[in-house]
């Protein structure tokens, strides 16, 4: 029989350590939805979506009901809208981000992904197009993120597409502006995009992937902070042990709930996407793991070492409970999600700079960050390319989900509700990037050896 | 398909009995129990097996959570792969 402890901590952990399941994510291909009439594709991508995903999420909820573990979300991705789209004729495709919109609305899922673009090597005229739908897109729906792949290792940086981005990104703030700017909330620039990610709002199904497949993103920072509680003091090795145990548990859970929610459903389990994702709630913050390991705050100095060890154990222990990993894969560290990070931005000891060095060791990036409403458009591109150059260089994905929250200054909080929480408007560093940004053209691809 | 029974409250009399009468009238077999008190508090943990059961999974586990809350008990019903999976290799 099962030792009477190992059931309690089990439990322990899903009552009182926040662990959960933090998303299982339908990923369906829309190959098959092209047409050069944009009221038919819209019918058609309806239709796929409506049909694949109809028993998402009651699937999700009687695995949660039986295994009496929460899955927090479940989510669609599909295949980037700007190559579905690429044949319709229509100017812009935000009848195409409604369609996404009602589509999810029926399914019951809270965020569709994949009114996507890939144009880190250059972008076609369905890719332009699907960019600028954007801003209007994410204003007139609720639940479609998404996302821009402006570069990649093997092939640069696209610095058009990333002084478009800025300019995006703006614009999506103004017509956000009611609700402080959510809409860039949903929007997520990256370098290194993959095509399995399981999580919002960068999830997208990507060419590469089969006609539908369910991808499950783990949580559970909860649980390593509270079994780091135990080894106080003690050499880094114990805790990168501790850290690998306790990721080694959280992703046995993803990878049974993955694999009996692909059997229901009847489609491939494709991935467990090993990460450690915060939320907003108190105890299940990535932040007080660094804290925990002997940093007074999140964002001081070492905090980018203990960054560091933690992304890595998580791998290692994760990588052995699961026959299939993706995705991301590594620690979030989006500041408005967590309780930790809020608190260290509000007291003043977390900037954008040590941010930006913390994603050069974990996923993914300068993500949930809201900056002044007047931060320009070419900084905000500049803050991207800085953020690009890193994934391009260290061959890992990076991304940019910012908020230049309208009318707002350095110290005022951006309320986004939810899982998004709240963000502390941090600054940025006010000299110009104006006549960097307008060069435009591509950064060429790194070399791959001679690293240093 | 096995699954694990977690019952946890203030000891009285009557406990296992009720419980295990609730599992009966759902024709869910007891294959093994361990419980202990402590502090005055019961705890109980059974490992049952409900390929059998005369309810769907779920159903079951509303009916015992409602049982549980008659008696002033917390009763909780898992399938027993979710611990297999965080505990065994």
């Amino acid at each position: 029989m099962l030792n009477q402890n190992d059931i309690l901590q089990t439990q322990d952990m899903i009552d009182k350590r926040h662990l959960d399941i933090r998303t299982i994510t339908m990923g369906i291909s829309l190959m098959d939805c092209c047409d050069p009439d944009l009221s038919v594709c819209c019918a058609k991508i309806y239709k796929k979506i409506t049909t694949c995903a109809k028993d998402l999420v009651k699937v999700g909820e009687d695995i949660e009901k039986e295994f009496g573990i929460p899955i927090v979300n479940k989510r669609i991705s599909v295949t980037p809208i700007s190559i579905v789209a690429g044949a319709c004729q229509a100017d812009s495709y935000v009848e195409i981000a409604k369609t996404l919109d009602a589509a999810a609305e029926v399914c019951g899922v809270n965020f569709i992904g994949g009114f996507s673009a890939l144009v880190q090597k250059g972008a076609t005229t369905g890719d332009w197009k699907l960019i600028r739908s954007i801003p209007e897109a994410m204003a007139a729906t609720e639940r479609v993120c998404a996302s821009v792949n402006v570069g990649s290792t093997k092939a640069g940086i696209n610095m058009d597409a990333v002084a478009e981005m800025g300019r995006i990104i703006k614009k999506t703030a103004e017509l956000t502006a009611d609700n402080d700017g959510l809409g860039c909330a949903k929007v997520v620039v990256f370098a290194n995009a993959v095509e399995d990610n399981p999580f919002m709002a960068g999830a997208f199904h990507g060419v590469g992937e089969p006609e539908c497949v369910l991808n499950v993103g783990v949580s559970g920072p909860g649980v390593v902070y509270h079994a780091l509680q135990s080894v106080k003091g003690q050499p880094f090795d114990v805790v990168a042990e501790t850290i690998k145990k306790t990721a080694f548990q959280i992703t046995r859970m993803g990878q049974l709930v993955g694999m009996e929610a692909s059997r229901r459903l009847g489609i491939p389990f494709g991935i467990v996407d090993l990460s450690l994702a915060p939320t907003p709630a108190v105890g299940d913050s990535v932040a007080r793991i660094l804290e925990e390991m002997g940093l007074e705050v999140c964002g001081t100095h070492g905090t980018t070492a203990a960054l560091a060890l933690l992304n890595d154990a998580v791998k290692k222990g994760g990588v052995m409970a699961s026959n299939h990993v993706g995705g991301l894969s590594g620690a979030f560290i989006p500041v408005s999600e967590d309780e930790g990070m809020i608190a260290a931005a509000e007291s003043g000891d977390l900037f954008l700079d040590k941010l930006e060095a913390m994603t050069c060791v974990c996923s993914v990036g300068l993500d949930m960050i809201a900056v002044p409403g007047d931060t320009s458009a070419s900084t905000i591109s500049a803050i991207i390319a800085d953020e690009a150059a890193i994934g391009m260089v260290n061959s890992k994905t990076t991304a940019v989900r910012i908020i230049p929250a309208p009318n707002k200054v350095v110290g005022d909080r951006v309320e986004m509700g939810g899982l998004l929480g709240s963000a502390p408007v941090m600054p940025v560093h006010d000299k110009s990037s104006d006549q960097f940004v307008a060069r435009g053209g591509r950064i060429p691809a790194p070399l791959q050896s001679l690293k240093n | 398909m096995k699954a694990i029974v977690t019952v946890v409250g203030q000891d009285r009399v009557g406990i296992i009995a009720g419980v295990c009468t609730a599992l009966a009238k759902f024709n869910v077999n007891v294959l093994d129990i361990r419980q202990t008190v402590m502090q005055g508090y019961f705890t109980m943990m059974m490992v049952t097996e409900v390929s059998m059961c005369n309810l769907p999974l779920g159903d079951l586990i509303t009916k015992m959570d409602e049982i549980g809350k008659e008696m002033g008990l917390s009763i909780r019903v898992q399938r027993e792969d979710i611990f297999e999976a965080m505990h065994r290799i």
